[in-house]
Order: C-alpha cells, then structure tokens, then sequence
C-alpha cells in the first residue's frame, strides 16, 4: 500500500477509496508526549485541507488538517484511553482516522515516501 | 537557533552538556534551553517525584544587594519580612508596584553582609533597573553574571548532596548553606520550585560543567528540562510570572497574603501597601484557584471559566498536563463567589464547553523537609 505526506506531516495510505490518516514519525517526535486526540465525528464531510482532529502534546495543541476530502467513516478509538499510542506507533497502530475519498485528485500534490524524507532532511 | 526577531538567543554555561545529552533547544527568556531531553517530559517529570531531577536554571538573575540597612532598603521595595529574616535563610517575596501589583516573584537570602536575591529570567533586567534606580545611593546592586545555577529536586536529592558534598549539614527547607561540592565553593540552599524536596546551588559559571557532570554521574541523577521544570511547579500549585501573576494581580488575589507578615501589614511601608492591606481586611473579587478538568482535554491558559448559566466568571492562566495526577490540570483567577472548592465550572476550549471544578491547591502534596 502506497504511502503519501503532506508538508504538514500527515501521512495518508488508501485502500480502494478508503483513506487511512495519521502523523509522521518526525512529526511525533517533534510534538514529544502525546496526552490527547481530539477526533473528527463519524460521517462528518471534509475538504482537502480542513482541520480534522486536534493533537495535544504535555506543551501545545496542533492541528491535523486532512491530507484529502471525503467523509469520516472511522475513528481510531484506541487513542482516546491511550493517545501516547500515537508517540509509540505513529505510522500504524497510532492512525488517527479513516475517511471515504471523494476526490482521487486530491492526492496530486501530496509528496511519496522519498520525497518526504528529503522534505525532513531539509528542516533539520 | 534564533527567535523571529533573528536576535542570538544567550546561552548559559551548561550549553555544551544539553547538547551531549540531547536537550530539545527551545527559546526561553531570551536564552537556549532544553525544553526536554530524550526520554521526554513526561518522563523527566515522573522521575523527579520519584528519585532526582538536575535542572539548568542559570538564566535567572542572581543579584546582589549590600548597604547599610539593607534589609530595611529592600523592604520599600517588597511585600515580605526582610528585616527579621535570619541569616542564612531564604524568603519568599514579592516586589509590588503601586496599585499592589506584582513586579516579579523572588527569593531573598540573607547572608549577613548581603542579601542574595533569584529573580526570574523574563524580569531581570527590569528588575535590576527598578532596584538599582530606586535604592540609589541607598545600596549597592550587582548582578552576578559569574554564577550559574542547578537545581537538585525530587526525594533523592538530600542522599545525593550528601555524597556529592560530604561537609552538607542538615539543613532545613529555606536555609542555605555555603558549602564545597566537588571542591568547588558553591551556595546550596534547600529550596526549588517543584514541591519536591531538593536543593539549589549557586556555582560560579566557570565550574558549572564540572558540577553539573557529577550530579549527573549519580545514579538518581537525570538531566531534566524546563517542559518538566513547568508540569512540576504547576502540579504543586506554584506561579509562574507572566501566567499566574503580573502586574494586574495582587499578591492577595494570587493568594499569596501569607507572604504580607502582620509586621508589614501594620506598617506598611511598600508600594500598593493600601491597596493589599485593604484587601486583605475587606476581600478581593477574584482569586486564584486549582482547576480540575473532568475529561481528558487539556485546559490552557486565556481559555474562559464560565458558571453552570455560561456566565464568564474568571479565566485560566496556567494550564496543561500533570504526568502525576494522570490529567489535565490548570490554574486561574475566578470570582470570587464562585472560588470555593467544589465549585462546578465549565472551561472554553475550541468552541466546546468542558466541564471541571474548582480544586484546593496543590494537585500534589509539597514534600519539603521542614523538621
């Protein structure tokens, strides 16, 4: 399954049209402890680029803006008892929500594998 | 790394050893600290309550104040009881301004031909210029840019420092006490700024690498960083200048009275006297409170306190994660009606109203050694 990023930090993996959402391992370890995710409600409809979900670290809330638009078909409830999970396991088990994409287009610009590692190389 | 305005951010003399031990550099005060090291704040924090933590706080000011009667000097400036502060004791004060506002928050220590005072980071230069120019001619004020400054804190620390410094005699929380540590000739004092017991000790700048690698060399000892410095203080229900208390916060709303001895509260003598002093008799409309969140979110500073009827009725100045309580927890001014512990409150956050109340302080017992 192919793997896309956006510039911030989500990572995207689509099945069929279902997308997979979460953050980077980078962007994990720069927020540091992860103490709460706010998730988006189920059937909620969202745009490229929306905010969807919150992420609290010990310091600061972040956004996490939907790499492509469609509408929430599942959220990762394991986080709301343990969202250090997404610290321990950002690229998998730590996935923030699933969505059904209604524009394939939307993965256009979105930056492959190599390319993201380049991206972070450059920020650090 | 510098701050948006591309001005170099100082370092302190610890710089080189935050590196090594892969301190997250953030910009604080003006300086390059470590906001966490590897293993992260959480981590950092739950370690200091359970063995020792080592804190570089050499960005506060150390400054020193000589003159005849300086004490009585120092007391037209502060809200507490200098003059009757023995020596080689430590005071908790306040420097106010003339509505009773708070300048900043202080330590004060008497050392006989001198008094030592820790202001913080954010506040020193500012409080140098108002000390110097209003003791003028009065006292003499330096700062002393030659010394650096740890923090040792958590239970732990005490069985550290007598190994670390063979000649440290019992001391009591808020005594000080000049004392070699590795040879080098340091001012400890037991005090800190995280409810733990520990210890902080002034090291001339040139040895405090050499000090600092010692203490991390025990095996309590980890280097802990200013993100766990904060959910430390916050947890044990102390300020932090510029959140909790500012200039528009009196010391009695901050409910800190108990720094104002009855002496001073006769006597007066500082600036805003009248206004604290009133305070203090008739009551203030607002004070600062612990605040429990009921759910998992947390709650942070500026974010609304609102009533059950979705009336405004204070606002959070500190707020964030406690790795002890195990969830959020915060700290604000609400009416003071509505102040009681118990009291059922809701909190803004994201366009949400969340539900919490209104908390005794501290979240975690202090467990300061004072017998």
């Amino acid at each position: 399954m192919t793997i896309k990023y956006t510039k911030e930090h989500e990572w995207l993996r689509v099945e069929g049209n279902i997308g997979t959402v979460g953050i980077s391992d980078y962007a994990q370890e720069q927020l540091g402890d992860i103490v709460f995710v706010e998730l988006p409600e189920i059937t909620k409809k969202i745009i490229k680029s929306d905010t969807v979900a919150v992420v609290e670290s010990v310091k600061a809330a972040s956004e996490i803006y939907a790499p492509v638009g469609g509408e929430i078909c599942e959220v990762n409830q394991a986080l709301e008892d343990n969202p250090e999970k997404v610290n321990a396991a950002a690229m998998d088990g730590g996935w923030f929500f699933k969505l059904e994409i209604n524009n394939i287009d939307d993965l256009d610009d979105l930056m492959d594998e190599a390319t993201y590692k380049e991206y972070v190389e450059g920020l650090e | 790394m510098s701050d948006n305005n591309n001005q170099a951010l100082k370092q302190t003399p610890l710089h080189a050893l935050h590196l090594q031990h892969g301190g997250k550099m953030v910009a604080f005060a003006g300086y390059e600290l470590p906001v966490h090291y590897q293993e992260g704040i959480i981590a950092e924090h739950l370690h200091t309550r359970k063995e020792a933590g080592l804190f570089d706080v050499s960005h506060m000011g150390q400054l020193i104040l000589r003159g005849d009667n300086v004490a009585a000097a120092l007391e037209t400036l502060v809200a507490g009881d200098i003059q009757q502060l023995a020596a080689d004791k430590l005071r908790y004060t306040v420097l106010t301004n003339d509505n009773g506002g708070i300048i900043d928050d202080l330590i004060v220590t008497n050392h006989a031909s001198h008094l030592h005072l820790v202001v913080n980071a954010s506040r020193k230069e500012l409080d140098y210029n108002h000390i110097a120019s209003k003791l003028q001619g009065r006292c003499t004020l330096e700062e002393r840019h030659d010394r650096a400054l740890l923090a040792l804190q958590g239970p732990a620390a005490a069985a550290v420092m007598a190994r670390m410094a063979p000649a440290c005699r019992h001391i009591l929380f808020m005594t000080a006490q000049p004392l070699k540590v590795a040879g080098v000739p340091c001012l400890v004092s037991r005090s800190g700024y995280s409810g733990e017991d520990g210890y902080e000790i002034s090291v001339p700048a040139d040895d405090v690498e050499h000090v600092a690698r010692l203490f991390l060399g025990e095996p309590e000892v980890k280097p802990i960083g200013l993100g766990a410095r904060d959910t430390l203080r916050l947890e044990a229900g102390l300020c932090l200048y510029g959140n909790d208390i500012n200039e528009t916060t009196t010391p009695v709303e901050a409910g800190l009275s108990w720094t104002v001895s009855r002496r001073r509260r006769a006597e007066g003598g500082f600036p805003g006297a009248d206004v604290i002093v009133a305070q203090i008799s008739d009551g203030v409309k607002r004070k600062r409170v612990g605040l429990r969140i009921a759910g998992k979110a947390p709650v942070r500073a500026q974010a609304e306190v609102m009533d059950n009827d979705s009336n405004i009725i204070g606002e959070v100045t500190s707020g964030g994660y406690g790795p002890s309580v195990g969830g959020p927890v915060a700290m604000g001014y609400v009416d003071v009606a509505d102040a009681q512990p118990g009291s059922e409150i809701k909190f803004m956050v994201r366009g949400k109203l969340l539900p919490g109340r209104v908390e005794k302080l501290p979240f975690v017992k202090h467990r300061y050694v004072t017998r």
